[in-house]
């Protein structure tokens, strides 16, 4: 077979492909530097908890219950405590300044009120305006003021608390969205960047003339794809390799699992995504028309992948339309091979789907390029 | 198959009967039939937009004919598509090089995709630049060049694998005058090898150097011979006044 490309000019193509592609500053620059910087933005940007809600405390109880719970708040998470207060005013004033998002108030009688047996009451006031902030002061505070009472009814009565349920968030124990995020930008990237710069290779050609002198030669259909796909086969490598490192050292995205198994899935991944790119490119007649039919096949790409948004709430529909998609098993196997150290057993069948995707789009595009310039 | 057969094959490059392009409502070509002779340097002719460009990409297998036959280099234009494309070089209107390849890398690209490798390859890209006299600007980039070397480099290009026949469109237009002559001298010593070249141009100087002609008006071929019977066919006195005299009169039929 290799003899057969041999003879049908895929090696004067490769070669040709990698000088242009050396020389090619704006590419280059595109698939290497864009990705990390988007990966930086998305990862810091993009974040679907809070964490750390500038906090005043204005503790009017003073007691050791009342410094009790403001610890139990604290080691939430959500709540980060900047300063005490003396009045209401000032809570009012300091979370009209935007200086603090939430105000933790206790009154004067809440250590009385627990010594007596009484309910207690403390107050969190939240700047709502943020639905992320507010939602997360409030299971904050609903958390604390739980685990509190169980531990005061625990000392009460002497025992045990009677119920407790325990959450254990497998995977990502510190439930922190970089972990989930940034394997998916990775994703989103790769299969942007493939999809756009393979989109304009082949028109760009048609669009310089050069088509037209290329087609003449004896040179095969598959060798003139294949020259033109695999360089950036090589490309969406170095891509990857680029965000994942960064990923590592900035976000600390843990690598649990085989990076050999996820760089073999990758390729056909990749492979995939260049596929539809090199579809779009022989189908189109000029570069702009490539680049909007480019953003319309990203956008379902980033909304229905299960990227952003988890694809089991989705409509029936949209789940239908993710299920063709190369970025939605790609997800799987990289949140799988990163996160839970997912082995090929685990994830064969999202394999199975990139690799058929990627042959059937390739040999599609092969099959459809005509050697003429109509 | 006939002897009379064989010797007609040998003796004709290009043969067409009836071949018709069309884009849409647009005859580009209308019932052409040429016939180019081995070996001899075959000019066409004709105002802007009269189908030249039209007759040779359909010749070169870049469009497909709307109707009618032709056999290029003995193949038939049809069925025998990679045949055709092993024997032809081609040099487009447009510069069709790769502006960020070097004079030696597009040169060496071409000649690797005709299938030539190691140290023919080698030899081969040795011979053309000492042929076109590229050796100068050999590492400069293509989309640097000046009009004539461009020039000279498209014809190093698709001469690489030393084609039977081969198809020049505008070849020295924007080229200056020596660079011109030069280039007709190298023309001359491909036929001299053997080579059939059919050349479109807009210079009665080059069509006179021509040893048969073909005129082309509004995709009709409406003359065809030597420089010399052309104009007598029509009543004028040199080829020039020929060519003024049909765009003459196709903007009477346009308007
Ligand atoms: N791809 C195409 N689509 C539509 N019309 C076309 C196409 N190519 C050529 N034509 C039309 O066909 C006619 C013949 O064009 P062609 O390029 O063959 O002329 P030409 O003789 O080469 O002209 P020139 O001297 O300007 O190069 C023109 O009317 C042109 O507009
Ligand atoms: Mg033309």
């Amino acid at each position: 077979m290799l003899a057969r490309f041999r003879r049908a000019g895929l090696w004067p193509m490769l070669r040709k492909e990698f000088i242009q592609l050396r020389r090619d500053r704006l590419t280059l620059a595109m698939v290497v530097v864009l990705p990390a910087v988007q990966l930086l933005l998305f990862g810091y940007a993009i974040r679907t908890e809070v964490r750390n809600l500038p906090t005043v405390v204005l503790d009017e109880s003073q007691s050791s219950e009342s410094r009790a719970l403001i610890d139990v708040m604290r080691n939430t998470g959500n709540f980060r405590v900047i300063g005490s207060v003396a009045s209401r005013a000032e809570v009012r004033r300091v979370i009209e300044r935007g200086e603090a998002s939430a105000a933790v108030i206790i009154p004067p009688d809440f250590a009385a009120n627990l010594k007596r047996g009484r309910s207690a009451t403390a107050q969190i006031v939240v700047d709502a305006a943020d639905p992320m902030a507010a939602s997360a002061a409030i299971s904050g505070a609903a958390l604390a003021g739980a685990a509190r009472s169980s531990a005061i009814l625990a000392q009460r009565t002497g025992g045990q608390p009677p119920l407790e349920v325990r959450v254990r968030p497998w995977y990502n124990p510190g439930m922190r969205s970089e972990a989930y995020i940034v394997p998916g930008v990775i994703g989103v990237l790769l299969s942007i960047t493939s999809l756009v710069v393979m989109s304009l290779a082949v028109v760009r050609e048609r669009e310089r003339g050069t088509l037209e002198q290329l087609v003449v030669t004896p040179l095969g259909r598959t060798s003139l794809l294949l020259g033109k796909v695999l360089p950036f086969v090589a490309v969406g490598y170095v891509q990857m390799t680029v965000v994942l490192v960064l990923g590592k050292l900035v976000f600390d995205i843990p690598v649990r699992g085989s990076l050999l198994l996820l760089y073999l899935i990758a390729g056909a991944f990749i492979t995939a995504n260049l596929g539809i790119g090199l579809l779009i490119s022989t189908a189109v007649k000029s570069q702009v028309q490539a680049t909007q039919l480019g953003y319309f096949v990203m956008l379902p790409n980033i909304l229905l992948s299960g990227f952003m948004f988890p694809r089991e709430s989705m409509p029936e529909i949209a789940q239908w339309i993710g299920l063709v998609l190369p970025l939605t098993y790609f997800l799987t196997v990289l949140r799988g091979i990163l996160l839970k150290s997912a082995s090929l057993s685990a994830i064969w069948p999202e394999t199975l789907a990139l690799v058929t995707m990627a042959t059937v789009l390739f040999s599609l595009s092969v099959l459809r390029f005509r050697k003429t310039v109509e | 198959m006939s002897t009379a057969l064989d010797t007609v094959a040998t003796e004709v490059a290009v043969q067409t009967r009836g071949l018709r392009k069309t884009f849409g409502p647009v005859v580009a070509v209308e019932g052409l039939d040429l016939e180019i002779r081995r070996g001899e340097v075959f000019g066409v002719l004709g105002p802007n937009g009269s189908g030249k460009t039209t007759t040779i990409r359909m010749l070169c297998g870049l469009l497909t004919p709307s109707a009618g036959d032709a056999t290029v280099v003995g193949y038939d234009l049809r069925s025998q598509q990679s045949e055709i494309r092993r024997s032809i070089g081609y040099m487009s209107q447009r510069f069709g090089l790769y502006d960020d390849l070097t004079v030696r890398e597009n040169v060496r690209f071409y000649a690797a995709v005709y299938g030539l490798r190691g140290a023919a390859l080698d030899a081969r890209i040795v011979e053309l630049f000492e042929q076109l006299e590229l050796t100068p600007r050999a590492e400069q980039l293509a989309g640097k060049l000046s009009g004539g070397w461009k020039q000279k480099l498209g014809l190093a290009c698709a001469t690489a694998h030393h084609p039977k026949m081969l198809f020049l469109d505008e070849p020295t237009a924007g080229v200056d005058p020596a660079a011109r002559r030069r280039f007709w001298e190298i023309i001359y010593d491909l036929a001299r090898d053997g080579t059939t070249v059919l050349v479109t141009t807009h210079y009665m100087d080059e069509a006179a150097r021509c040893q048969r002609l073909a005129f082309l008006s509004r995709g009709h071929l409406i003359a065809q011979g030597t420089a010399a019977e052309i104009p007598a066919q029509f009543g004028e006195r040199t080829i020039e006044d020929v060519f003024i005299e049909l765009q003459r009169r196709d903007e009477g039929e346009a308007a």
